[in-house]
């Protein structure tokens, strides 16, 4: 018999976005308040995996068409970038920067550059979760 | 431009090379290429960070430009430069072995950024000068070092990685256990800040209590006498090239980790922990010596003589004074060397006749002489016959056993000489003398691939030995600091 999977696949569709959204929420806010790069990394990759369990790999990987290890090793390129960028300065490794700007829409921001390392550390993560669950889920 | 973050430069480099790897799986010659250029960088780099060390001193920085107990702190004495040095010329040479001997099914698996993130461990471990970030440092060369031993699925690799995996995730809690208790106590983890912290309370007990658990956990990690159960068999496991790094370079972090504790933290109450550590040493050098001779398997000999060099140097290490120390820096530089050359050379044996079993080779001098000669050399250096690099250490080890009064101990030591001479003389006299068995065929010009980045190891343990007096500086720059933890705690804390 098949299964009728409508229900499921409806709300996920919907339920995704939000997960998602929330996910860069969090990434963003976590210089302030708790969250941060790997939770936000691990909230997408909890996204993901609701569409794995709603569809099946083949039609994830086709919506999502990444190659998640080469997703980790950009994460790691940009962690190490940002540090390492500090020594073109002469300054310590790991010497971050950051000023106020005024965006266009969003007035006045601080920038720092620990967002890109959180970046780095959030495509780390989610490349390195989604890659396990591809491997192990995939062989069967 | 002055270049404040030099010593960066070993840890940073092989890592880089790593993540670039990552892009190139399936492209072998690639990864190949890359490889060499990076460890060729790292090493151009870890050189002048020795001239630098010699000329101007320790080098330290504290990452982010934090003033230093707060951030973590990077420190390169001169014997962490030269470990990190020895380390990435040892790794450059393995990999040029591995091109001919790993096959190209393992380095289509992230062979090469495996040894390349462990590099970045083993290095980062030599220069920290953080005890937690020591801990995040031995978790990336374990956990690359997992991936090395498993590396292939063979049955015996994925039965020997369980154990190795099983203890090392137990030593690591125990490691982090004792950085708890030690954080409670003195409420820093900055190590000069720690030294200086503990010689100002003077030890108390509870401080020898967190020094024998420190020295369980690098124990664990460095394979001392009642803890080295896990090494005869997960080192055995993994092809030649994987084993020859592990017993080249990982059990030396162990041995650094404790050299380093034990003469920058629990100083104070020597007749204890060092105590402990003399008899440990000797434990060690005994049950080394007992596996050396008992097995006619040329891998298991070799790993054994791992124990007993190991129970030499931290013999060294336990006599506090300075031909001790200057012995045991010796001795640890000249047995990276040295393993990994003897590792490299009993590879060859083992491809050439197909077998790691003594009892059925023989002969190999008339078809291999130049494999002979060579593996008689580094056998000469390891048991340390006069011009050769095991000499001078052993010797400066045993000088100092005798000043500080140790005299049966110190006569274990030379004794010990004698089991290691006797035990892998008995491999060339199995290997290379008597009738020649027939050989399985094997492809001669692969053969000499592998013989050239043997010769080139033996070669250099043999200028090392030749060179000694031209080292000599260097070795007792290194074991001034460590002699008088005051110099490191000031280069770090700019007091």
């Amino acid at each position: 018999m098949k299964t009728n999977d409508v229900i499921l696949q409806t709300t996920t569709k919907v339920v995704f976005f939000i997960i998602f959204l929330f996910s860069i929420h969090i990434f963003f806010a976590g210089h302030y308040t708790p969250g941060g790069g790997f939770v936000g990394g691990l909230l997408t990759t909890g996204a993901i995996v609701l569409l794995l369990l709603a569809f099946d790999l083949k039609t994830v990987q086709k919506a999502l068409p990444f190659n998640f290890t080469i997703m980790t090793a950009i994460g790691l390129l940009l962690a190490l970038g940002t540090a390492a960028g500090a020594i073109f300065f002469n300054v310590p490794f790991f010497t971050h920067a950051f000023d106020y700007f005024t965006l266009p829409l969003f007035g006045e921001t601080s920038l720092h550059t620990a967002i890109i390392f959180d970046a780095g550390v959030f495509l780390v993560v989610v490349g390195s979760a989604i890659t396990i669950i591809q491997s192990i889920g995939g062989d069967s | 431009m002055n270049m404040i973050n030099l010593l960066l430069f070993p840890i940073i480099i092989p890592f880089f090379t790593a993540i670039l790897l990552l892009f190139f799986k399936e492209q072998v010659r690639i990864q190949r290429v890359l490889t060499v250029i990076g460890l060729s960088a790292g090493i151009a780099a870890a050189l002048s960070l020795v001239y630098k060390v010699k000329q101007d001193g320790i080098q330290s920085i504290t990452l982010g430009s934090w003033p230093a107990p707060f951030g973590i702190t990077l420190v390169s004495d001169m014997l962490s430069a030269l470990l990190v040095t020895t380390t990435l010329i040892i790794t450059l040479i393995i990999v040029i072995y591995s091109f001919s001997s790993i096959g190209r099914e393992r380095e289509r698996f992230f062979y090469y950024p495996a040894i390349l993130f462990m590099i970045t461990g083993v290095n980062g471990a030599f220069t920290t000068g953080d005890i937690f970030n020591m801990f995040v440092f031995f978790e990336v060369l374990l956990i690359a070092s997992y991936l090395l031993i498993v590396l292939g699925g063979e049955k015996r690799q994925l039965r020997e990685s369980i154990k190795y995996i099983l203890v090392n995730v137990i030593s690591s809690a125990f490691f982090v256990i004792t950085i708890a208790y030690l954080y409670s106590v003195v409420g820093t983890l900055n190590m000069a800040d720690i030294g200086d912290k503990i010689a100002s309370i003077g030890q108390p007990p509870i401080l020898s209590v967190i020094g024998v658990l420190m020295m369980l956990v690098f124990g664990i990690k460095a394979g001392i006498f009642p803890l080295y159960f896990w090494m005869p068999g997960s080192y055995a496991a993994p092809p030649v090239p994987i084993l020859a790094l592990f017993g080249a370079l990982l059990t030396k972090v162990g041995v650094y980790a404790i050299m380093r504790i034990d003469t920058l933290f629990f100083v104070s109450d020597l007749g204890f922990t060092h105590t402990i550590l003399l008899v440990l040493a000797l434990l060690t050098i005994a049950a080394g010596c007992i596996g050396a001779l008992a097995y006619f398997d040329l891998k298991q000999i070799i790993i054994y003589n791992i124990l007993i060099a190991i129970g030499v140097i931290l013999f060294g290490v336990a006599q506090m004074n300075e031909p001790g120390m200057q012995g045991a820096i010796f001795y640890l530089l000249h047995d990276m060397l040295i393993k990994g050359a003897l590792f490299l050379l009993i590879g060859i044996i083992i491809y050439v006749t197909g077998t790691s079993n003594l009892r059925e080779m023989g002969g190999l001098i008339k078809t291999h002489p130049s494999l002979g000669w060579m593996y008689l050399v580094a056998a000469f250096g390891l048991a340390g016959i006069p011009p050769l690099s095991g000499f001078v250490g052993k010797l400066l080890i045993v000088q100092g056993g005798f000043e500080h009064g140790r005299l049966f101990s110190t006569i274990v030591i030379l004794a010990s000489s004698l089991v290691v001479l006797l035990s892998v003389i008995r491999i060339f006299v199995y290997a290379f003398w008597g009738e020649p068995k027939v050989l399985r065929p094997s492809d001669r010009s692969i053969y000499r691939r592998m013989m050239f980045p043997a010769v080139l190891l033996v070669a250099l343990s043999v200028a090392y030995g030749v060179g000694t007096e031209w080292i000599y500086p260097y070795i007792s720059d290194a074991a001034h600091v460590l002699l008088n933890p005051d110099s490191y705690i000031t280069a770090v804390l700019k007091e």
